[in-house]
């Protein structure tokens, strides 16, 4: 039987008048790579914050490892975040710290672990994402995709049990994101991480995902395999696999309402 | 976790089980680097571990760096399948000894 690392329930999120999440429902499975896609504005990244406890929904229920997270009390959901790890898109690295450092700072936050093994475990972690010999460099002096590399060291540094992947292949190079994509599939294999990663690429997602989430427009479209979405009679993901512009698809009236209606 | 020193006769066999993560890992880190302070070498058996992380691993490391300074033999033992996919992924099945058998260990000495 399949246990779920994350049970999201009925999700509903309003900004002002506008809803940016519409009755989103689906489990995601312990031990399982799961990529969430969608155009802008699909409501991706509002997904991740609610599921982070970053944003509470207007309604519906997230359950994390067995907690509500929607309900849960500081301390409840402080314990919680020491089982997740999450990967910013811009890498988020403390600017006044080393990278080492950098990646330490969970560790040494949440753990008393002595200073040997702080030390070895930043060193395997800096390691497996190739930037072991730019250990005591300041964010300043890394590119876009050291600066990945290092956020995704200091995601994993805890071993989480759930790690959240904001873009991992956006502005990387093809044989770097190719290594990112392998050391994804590899954390799972061997750590038993369930993976959370929002994604624009379409190669990357192929390339790890167990299933795939497809958003559009604050509604979950399809969710399934790779070869399930591949297959996809729905106009909608076909128009995102095949990047079809959004113009094409533009409902007149629709589009005049957006930019009259009074949002306040 | 289950983590039982046994005094062989001419080094220590330190039997490890279970999972092996951030609550643990001082536990066996205390046992790998108070058995090498006897001065005896060290075969550590993980066929029963289940699951080890990082901090489990970065425990194993500093005994080995603890014991090669102090010109001991180090090994691991009959590693199970969980936890040589994680020293795969860490590329530590290429730096540490590793024997399917305590003889073989015991020959080294």
């Amino acid at each position: 039987m399949t246990t779920s690392a994350i049970e999201i329930r009925d999700l509903v999120v309003d900004y002002g008048t506008r809803r940016i999440l519409d009755d989103i429902s689906f489990d995601i499975h312990q031990g399982e790579i799961i990529v969430i896609m969608g155009g802008s504005g699909a409501g991706k990244s509002t997904l991740l914050r609610c599921v982070l406890g970053l944003k509470k929904p207007t309604s519906g229920h997230i359950h994390m490892l067995g907690t509500d997270i929607c309900h849960a009390a500081r301390e409840e959901l402080y314990e919680l975040r020491k089982k997740m790890g999450v990967a910013f898109q811009q890498g988020a690295l403390f600017t006044s710290m080393s990278v080492a450092e950098n990646i330490q700072l969970p560790l040494r936050e949440h753990t008393d672990l002595d200073k040997n093994t702080i030390q070895i475990m930043t060193r395997i972690k800096l390691d497996m994402v190739n930037m072991l010999p730019y250990e005591n460099l300041m964010p300043s002096e890394l590119s876009g995709g050291m600066s990945k590399r290092a956020a995704l060291a200091r995601a994993i540094i805890m071993d989480p049990k759930i790690l959240f992947f904001d873009e991992p292949s956006a502005g990387l190079d093809p044989i770097t994101s190719a290594e990112l994509d392998e050391l994804i599939i590899m954390l799972k294999e061997t750590l038993k991480m369930t993976i959370i990663v929002v994604t624009h690429e379409l190669e990357s997602a192929f390339a790890i995902a167990d299933r795939i989430a497809i958003l559009g427009e604050g509604k979950l479209i399809q969710i399934g395999t790779p070869e399930e979405i591949k297959n996809s009679q729905d106009d909608r993901v076909m128009d995102l696999l095949n990047r079809t512009p959004r113009e094409n698809n533009m409902d007149k009236d629709e589009h005049l309402s957006r930019l009259t209606q009074d949002n306040r | 976790m289950k983590c039982t020193l046994h005094s062989e006769n001419d080094y220590d066999l330190l039997e490890l089980g279970g999972e092996i993560d951030l609550h643990y890992s001082p536990d066996l880190r205390e046992a790998i680097l108070a058995s090498l302070k006897e001065g005896k070498p060290l075969l550590i058996d993980m066929a029963d571990v289940s699951y080890i992380d990082s901090s489990g691993i970065a425990s194993l490391v500093e005994g080995f760096q603890t014991a090669k300074s102090a010109k001991l033999a180090y090994g691991l033992l009959k590693i199970s399948d969980p936890a040589l996919q994680v020293l795969k992924l860490t590329r530590l099945d290429r730096v540490f000894s590793i024997f399917d058998e305590a003889e073989k260990f015991q020959a080294q000495l």
